[in-house]
């Protein structure tokens, strides 16, 4: 389509830019102590947004002459992105840690983030996929270091700078190799060359792979790739390391399942595909071993730390393992089971990250000392947080883990070479239980009964029950979910 | 009647919810509404058992709706032979546990609520007939014993708590991989009757990993199953948690979790893979083996009466094992004898409630000395029989009963369990009389160093066991003397559904020979 033709499809990320536009004038037209102003514009052009997309043509084509491209998987995406955003936004006015700091940039940029994560999700060119991660990394960047007086945050925001910008300089380099070898930055273009190679091309294949693979590795904070996450998730303020641990995870899965799916193996699983397998290079097993390692390193790193969001920071490299699992396989079904699992991981960890920020606004800490009999004080909050601790771990009946099921049963449809991978997944998920049942544990083993019980901001309440209801909910009667994600399942496929 | 299992099943869960919106200050009522609800679940259940046909050996009262239908998980509740007693007996040791816990103070609300939802996990299991749904009640059970283990136990509750947590989930996830495998080979359905169709043909030429899929499924069910029960030697959190966990609780504990593991296995490994029954049978019988020898051994060597208490458990689940095992004594290839295998099946069944009622007896026997003494020392007493006449001749029964006296019920089930497995496994179970030895010993020598000998001075003012004590008590010991001296009624209400089992288990052997 042309680019006059495009924009009539183009609606929803024309809104957010009309947004981030207002956003920032009416940040200039305001004083600091009224700069949650600025949210209010957000949060109300996201959910015009959000009814953008929702009555958008239910087409599946390409925008832009094939830069990016409108089709129900990317719409999926879209809304994940949206719904968390809104969340965030919602809770970023009650952080405390943010009182301090004018939160119009803060809005703004956050704004800007959805751009590129919308991007991020319907890009099938290159240059646009390179594009667009840039955009959510500098975002990124400046929103993790926004805590200027903090020095962990402006540790963070440093080491989120530095390891981002070498993770996307290889992945540019590999980008490169590929354009180099099939003369083209289209994904359907780079497929059929693929697919006439000859065998002479695979050592640059392979080369080209293993970097690009850093470059979305980093972004999902996989193993070896993940070196950044802790720290930056530990400095950068709660409510963006909840937004990170969350809505750019789903972009870079995205990205990762289009890239492989449609470039690699054609729409099929991803052990058939041809062009994958004249490098003599065992694809499947490599991402498989890839993705033991994110979650078991996660899991056994997560059970030393002492603080809270920092064992959460773990918790989500741990994560990315479990929807990594599904990855060798890439089926249509594994494609679906990680679709299922992120709406699942939304709600959990975003409710995870939401009980730190009310307890840190009520203790100021967020080590393990601080939750104390917290169960015993606060019971609204004690029970939500075993609520997601549960449902983090895997138990039923939470939405946890029916995303785990769908994911080790998308494996175990896979065949047998897979079955371990599910036994591996599940044996860490016991591990996992040690250390969200340690937060448990504080909570309500130790301590004492109070007279006086202390009930968080009403704001609090209601995001809290907005993310714990779908946690039991889905845990229960999950059909919305699977229907949607079935319904989503639609890739643009360009016949040449 | 229409839909007596749903009821059952739910009705705790409706109690807690009315817990839940009491004030936590109206801890009489909180107790009295647990009371209520399971006063009525039991009434439920001996409801069902009064219109359970007993003569027909197939599921009865079945209840089905859709749940999931893209993953073809369904709703599916059904009672038989197999499960009735075990949900007479969870109700009734539900029922009793409420009034063990009566003198609970720390938290009465959140330890009622949790217990009514440990409920209908229990029940659940027992009565689910989709495997999906099966999992999800096994694993309901595991948070509120975290809990209730952790937040009311003795000294060391929340290593205890937790080590019970990670063992059985570690069980567990072994188990959802074999379920979905079973999913995916057995024509995309956790309907566990259909599976118990479809699985023995299913299963047959499936490969995994280069085994028959058959083992590799048993197996890993069988792990799952093998935690709860505890089948040495994974039974190490077993005598952790028993001792830790409060009085209510480590009735229910030994009482209805450790059948969990045995119906499991019954349920699940016999019906869905009754091939491999004939490979593991020798297995099973010799695990059962050093159940019965090592729980004897180690109850021995206890001083705390929990944990020898807990130890006994151990042993006594040993005889189930070897009962189940004896099942292949119907097979062709073993001389036919039906009889032998009747015996050892409804034997080991017989002990999963038998072993319910003696050792809920003991731990509440147990709980009544601690709350007065503070201690669990065996040494530490001595001459209570006379300063606690009553007391003294409850546990008498209880002991006697656990030691497998003649005329009480733990000596038929035991005996059954022992004369079924002989025919096929006669070195196994001639071994396995040195534990019923060792039973005795741990038993008398106990008994005599608590109740006989000089009082100790300390203890000359202890009182005697009260009313609500003794209301708790004398149901269980009812049931035990009943049972000891007739036990048809049970082994009628039971008989049907094992012959379908044995013939289950006898027919693919006699097919596979052909």
């Amino acid at each position: 389509m042309t680019n006059l033709q495009s924009l009539d499809l183009f609606w929803p990320e024309l809104i957010i830019t009309v947004v981030i536009l207002t956003a920032l004038i009416v940040d200039l037209c305001i004083e600091k102590s009224k700069s949650d102003v600025v949210g209010w514009v957000l949060v109300i052009g996201l959910l015009i947004t959000a009814i953008a997309i929702w009555n958008q043509d239910k087409t599946t084509t390409t925008l832009f002459t094939d830069m990016i491209v409108l089709d129900p998987f990317a719409t999926f995406f879209k809304l994940l992105i949206i719904l968390s955003t809104l969340l965030v936004a919602v809770v970023s006015w009650q952080n405390n840690e943010l009182d301090e700091y004018r939160k119009g940039e803060y809005f703004t940029l956050l704004g800007i983030l959805v751009l590129g994560l919308f991007l991020m999700a319907s890009s099938i060119d290159l240059i646009m996929v390179y594009i667009s991660i840039e955009v959510v990394s500098i975002m990124s960047f400046i929103l993790a270091g926004y805590l200027k007086l903090d020095t962990r945050s402006n540790e963070a925001g440093l080491k989120y700078v530095v390891y981002g910008a070498f993770s996307s300089g290889i992945m540019l380099f590999g980008l490169s190799i590929l354009f180099g070898l099939t003369g083209s930055t289209n994904y359907f273009i780079i497929q059929k060359s693929l697919a006439g190679l000859d065998g002479s091309a695979s050592a640059a294949l392979v080369m080209a792979l293993l970097m690009i693979l850093a470059g979305f590795g980093y972004k999902i904070s996989a193993v070896p790739f993940h070196f950044w996450t802790p720290d930056v998730y530990e400095g950068a303020p709660t409510t963006i390391t909840a937004y990170l641990s969350v809505a750019p995870k789903a972009a870079g899965f995205a990205i990762i399942i289009r890239f492989f799916h449609q470039v690699f193996a054609d729409g099929g699983a991803l052990a058939d595909a041809e062009s994958l397998s004249m490098t003599d290079v065992p694809w499947p097993e490599i991402i498989g071993i890839l993705a033991v390692a994110t979650m078991t390193l996660g899991n056994l790193v997560a059970i030393q730390q002492e603080s809270i969001k920092r064992m959460l920071a773990y918790s989500s490299v741990a994560h990315a393992g479990y929807m990594m699992l599904a990855l060798p396989v890439l089926s249509i079904q594994t494609v679906y089971a990680i679709m299922v699992y992120l709406v699942m991981y939304l709600f959990m960890n975003l409710g995870a990250f939401f009980v730190v920020i009310t307890v840190k606004n009520k203790t100021g800490g967020e080590t393990f000392d601080d939750y104390r009999g917290l169960g015993w004080e606060m019971p609204f909050i004690g029970v939500v947080m075993t609520l997601f601790m549960l449902s983090l771990t895997g138990l039923p009946p939470t939405a946890g883990f029916i995303g785990k099921f769908y994911i080790f049963s998308a494996l175990i449809s896979g065949g047998s070479q897979y079955y371990w991978l599910a036994i591996v997944g599940g044996i860490n998920s016991v591990i996992s239980l040690y250390y969200y049942f340690h937060v448990v544990k504080v909570m309500f083993l130790e301590g004492e009964r109070k007279e006086t019980l202390v009930q968080p901001p009403e704001v609090m309440s209601g995001v809290l029950l907005a993310t714990a209801i779908p946690v039991f909910l889905f845990g229960i009667y999950w059909n919305p979910v699977v229907n949607w994600v079935q319904n989503s399942l639609i890739f643009y496929v360009q016949t040449m | 009647m229409e839909h007596i299992l749903s009821w059952l099943v739910w009705l705790p869960i409706i109690g807690m919810v009315v817990i839940t919106v009491i004030p936590r200050s109206q801890e009489d009522i909180i107790k009295k509404v647990a009371a209520f609800f399971t006063g009525v679940q039991l009434l439920f259940s001996i409801l069902l058992w009064k219109n359970f046909d007993s003569a027909n050996g197939s599921m009865q009262f079945m209840e089905r709706a859709e749940w999931i239908p893209s993953f073809n998980i369904s709703y599916i509740l059904g009672v038989d032979g197999l499960s009735l007693p075990m949900v007479i007996l969870t109700s009734l040791l539900c029922f009793i546990g409420v009034f063990v816990s009566w003198n609970i103070t720390k938290a009465v609300k959140g330890y009622f609520a949790l217990y009514l939802l440990l409920d209908t996990g229990l029940i659940g299991v027992f009565l689910a007939l989709d495997f999906f749904l099966f999992y999800i009640f096994w694993e309901v059970v595991l948070l509120p014993m975290y809990f209730l283990i952790g937040m009311w136990g003795g000294p060391q509750r929340e290593y205890a708590a937790i080590k019970f947590f990670l063992y059985t989930l570690f069980g567990s996830v072994l188990m959802l991989v074999g379920i979905i495998g079973l999913y995916f080979t057995c024509g995309k359905t956790f309907d566990i009757l259909l599976l118990m169709e479809t699985a023995p043909d299913a299963l047959k030429n499936e490969l995994w990993w280069g085994m028959s899929a058959i083992k590799v499924i048993w197996v890993l069910l069988f792990i799952g199953f093998a935690i709860k029960v505890p089948i040495f030697p994974f039974h190490t959190w077993l005598p952790l948690a028993h001792v830790e966990a409060p009085t209510a609780i480590s009735v229910i504990l030994a009482g209805v979790l450790l059948k969990l593991g045995v119906y499991g296995i019954l349920r699940i490994n016999y019906g869905l893979m009754p091939d491999a029954v004939w490979w593991f049978a020798g297995s099973l019988a010799f695990l059962g083996l050093i159940n019965v020898i090592w729980g004897g051994l180690c109850a021995l060597a206890q001083t705390d009466l929990k944990k020898l208490v807990a130890y006994s458990s151990i042993n006594h689940m040993g005889y189930a094992l070897l009962g189940m095992a004896a099942v292949i004594a119907a097979g062709s290839i073993n001389g036919g004898d039906l009889k032998a295998a009747q015996a050892g099946l409804s034997g080991a069944v017989f002990q999963m409630f038998n072993h319910g009622t003696i050792s809920a007896m003991l731990f509440i026997l147990v709980g009544v000395i601690y709350d007065r003494a503070h201690h669990r020392d065996i040494e530490g007493f001595g001459g209570l029989a006379n300063q606690m006449p009553i007391y003294a001749g409850i546990t008498a029964l209880a002991f006697f009963a656990g030691l497998g006296l003649p005329g009480l019920s733990g000596f038929i089930s035991e005996f059954m369990c022992l004369i079924g497995a002989f025919p096929v496994f006669k070195a196994i179970v001639i071994a396995s009389t040195i534990g019923i030895l060792l039973n005795a010993a741990y038993f008398l020598w106990a008994f005599q160093r608590i109740f006989f000998g000089e009082l100790n001075e300390k203890y000359s003012d202890l009182p005697e066991i009260n009313r609500l004590e003794l209301f708790t008590l004398i149901p269980l010991a009812v049931i035990t003397l009943f049972f000891g001296i007739y036990p048809r009624p049970y082994l009628d209400l039971i008989k049907a559904t094992m012959d379908v089992i044995i013939e289950n288990v006898v027919f693919v052997a006699n097919f596979a020979s052909m």
